[in-house]
């Protein structure tokens, strides 16, 4: 059991913390709380499943396509429907949420409320320390693990991430310093959503895909953000693994845990906002005027 | 005669003058003689529950627009109070006219203890943190289900009266008595603190408001409200059941009110009147059953992209005008103030933003 708690809690943190880091970046760069951002991970999933079953592409084809699609769609969605209106905090939000329940409900009527189901993409078991463990899981590692390092070299080591880095840390003066703000916003959303999708490809033949799965991640996704502080990288990489595990040991070791699994999660987070409410690694900042 | 006379002249002078309020007099009576101009059960079944959810609105109005408490969890309130009320009701027994409001004091409980434990939160923070709050919950009912009724909820539930037109009224007087108080306590000077809050909650603290315990308060009156919505709709449907819980529940209450204009109350309460019958007559369409909530999210998203300061303070910059003196209110239509003569058309006049 503890071998279980450690592998599920290791795999389902990763996907999390993909989920987590793109989600906290637009946050941090655009001050825009993204609810469609699970919503993004699960059409990437569609997608994925359209093109791999459906259209028989391969996975590597399939993926990248799904990817880049999703990608697409989401800068489209950014330029027609949130830039409009990005003044009015309250009207992003309910757009992004309207724009989830668009996504929900078209996939709903094109494929139907049920499961779906896809095959695995490397197939096998491997056994480490007595637990066995699907090939599938350690590509879902290895992929996040990759992917994090793919954004953390992006943010750190190119001017784009300098750029949005700057604008995260200050919008007004990064824009009087000549950087185009919306531009750097756009590639902003651009990068998060990527970062979404490629959680929802590599997820897709492990989990069930129906056009509601996007509502668990999103919460599980808040409770990371806000315990590891909004807009924190490091917080939401961190915070993703804490809810991992926690959900895992609420699992394997609680009776009626599966029922459990977000109360206890939620309630952590709730928890360490008591005490910081500022999250484990967010700025205690001043209030914003 | 006399006090015919003087109700007369308040009509004429108050209410007659502002389209606003012709409007929301005509409202009124609409809903008090729909039963014996169009009895329908299914029309007065649905405006039965447009009135229930109005209050739920008009409830998270309170906290999320005036003072800026933007809940994500609202439905913790809506349930509490749905599923105390059944609980109790079912199991002691006692009369639903007496749980409605038990089960509206146990959501003030509630709101009493998630604005406790928010009272550090700000912001976004705050909106995700009570996002959390009704799916523990929905969580603890899964996990006991002897106690809760797990999926299938609490069912069985008696009515608070026996005929259609009997309920219909009921919900009617209990979402205008609940909305005009909302709106009473909103316009008040409590509101006015609130509104300062918002704005700016270090400011007004200085200014020596006690900000916790408005916030405390605030959390209270509008899980009250809120659990008072839930418990009508518990014993309206008999059934108490877990969706009251869900996400779904908050997201919906919080689209109706940034759709309808926050802030206002009214606006909030003309959106659950305008969405709720629409996407439930878009239901009664075989060809648009599947397609309702798809509709129902573009016409929130155009409504957004052309009026993002809500419906109703578009609709009323529409029609109505303020006075650039003395700030009371005009018809659109107006050359002068109807209270102090100044032009309201030419240079001076503000233009509606």
């Amino acid at each position: 059991m503890f071998q279980d708690i450690l592998v599920t809690g290791l795999v389902n943190g990763g996907v999390y913390a993909l989920l987590a880091v793109g989600f906290s970046l637009i946050f941090g760069v655009a001050r825009i709380v993204n609810i469609a951002h699970t919503a993004f991970y699960m059409l990437a999933a569609y997608c994925f499943y359209m093109l791999l079953v459906k259209a028989d592409l391969g996975f590597a084809v399939s993926g990248i396509l799904s990817v880049a699609g999703v990608t697409l769609l989401s800068v489209i969605c950014y330029r027609l429907v949130i830039e409009p209106v990005r003044e009015h905090e309250a009207a992003v939000l309910i757009a992004t949420i309207a724009l989830a329940l668009i996504f929900q409900e078209v996939m709903l009527f094109s494929f139907g409320g049920h499961y779906l189901g896809i095959p695995s993409t490397l197939s096998g078991v491997v056994s480490v320390a007595g637990v066995t463990i699907p090939y599938q899981r350690l590509l879902i590692l290895a992929v996040a693990a990759a992917m994090l390092g793919v954004t953390w070299t992006l943010l750190y080591r190119t001017r784009l991430g300098l750029a949005i880095r700057a604008t995260a840390n200050d919008l007004e003066v990064a824009n009087l310093m000549g950087m185009n703000v919306n531009r750097v916003a756009m590639a902003t959303v651009a990068i998060s959503v990527a970062l979404a999708a490629i959680a929802g490809v590599v997820v897709a033949p492990v989990y069930v895909v129906d056009p509601f799965m996007w509502l668990s991640p999103l919460v599980t996704m808040l409770a990371i953000v806000v315990l590891g502080g909004l807009g924190s990288l490091k917080g939401s990489v961190i915070g993703a693994l804490i809810i991992g595990y926690v959900e895992s040991i609420t699992v394997f070791a609680l009776p009626a845990g599966a029922f459990l699994k977000g109360a206890v999660a939620l309630s952590i987070m709730v928890l360490v906002l008591l005490l910081r409410p500022e999250g484990l690694y967010g700025v205690a900042f001043e209030e914003e005027r | 005669m006399y006090w015919l006379r003087r109700a007369w002249a308040e009509l004429s002078n108050e209410v007659l003058v502002l389209p606003s309020r012709i409007l929301v007099l005509a409202w009124v009576l609409t809903l008090l003689v729909l039963p014996h101009v169009y009895g329908d059960p299914y029309v007065l079944r649905i405006v039965t529950l447009t009135c229930i959810y109005a209050i739920f609105a008009a409830s998270w109005d309170l906290l999320a627009g005036y003072t800026g408490q933007v809940n994500f969890g609202h439905a913790l309130f809506f349930g509490a109070g749905a599923y105390a009320s059944a609980l109790i009701s079912l199991k002691f027994g006692i009369s639903p006219w007496i749980t409605v409001w038990i089960g509206a004091t146990v959501a003030t409980a509630f709101g009493a203890v998630v604005g406790f434990l928010c009272l550090r939160l700000r912001g976004s923070y705050l909106s995700l943190a009570t996002l959390a709050f009704p799916l523990i919950a929905l969580g603890l009912l899964f996990a006991f289900p002897d106690f809760s009724g797990g999926e299938l909820g609490v069912s069985g539930l008696k009515r608070l009266a026996a005929s259609v037109p009997a309920n219909y009224y009921i919900a009617v007087f209990s979402m205008l008595a609940a909305v005009f108080g909302l709106w009473l306590v909103a316009d008040s000077k409590f509101g006015l603190v609130l509104h300062a809050i918002r704005d700016d909650e270090v400011a007004a603290r200085a200014s020596g408001i006690n900000t916790p315990r408005y916030k405390l308060l605030v959390f209270a009156i509008s899980a009250f409200a809120a659990g008072l919505a839930g418990a009508l709709l518990a014993h309206y449907i008999r059934v108490a059941g877990p969706s009251t819980l869900e996400t779904a529940i908050s997201f919906q209450v919080v689209i109706w009110g940034i759709f309808g204009g926050v802030a206002t109350i009214y606006g909030p309460v003309a959106a659950v009147f305008i969405l709720y019958p629409l996407t439930e007559w878009l239901g009664s369409f075989k060809a648009f059953g599947e397609l309702r909530l798809l509709i129902f999210a573009v016409i929130v998203l155009l409504v957004l992209l052309f009026m993002p300061r809500g419906l109703a303070p578009w609709a009323r910059d529409r029609i109505e005008t303020p006075c650039p003196r003395c700030k009371q209110r005009n018809r659109a239509w107006r050359s002068a103030c109807r209270l102090c003569g100044a032009p309201l058309k030419g240079i001076l006049a503000a233009k509606p933003s």
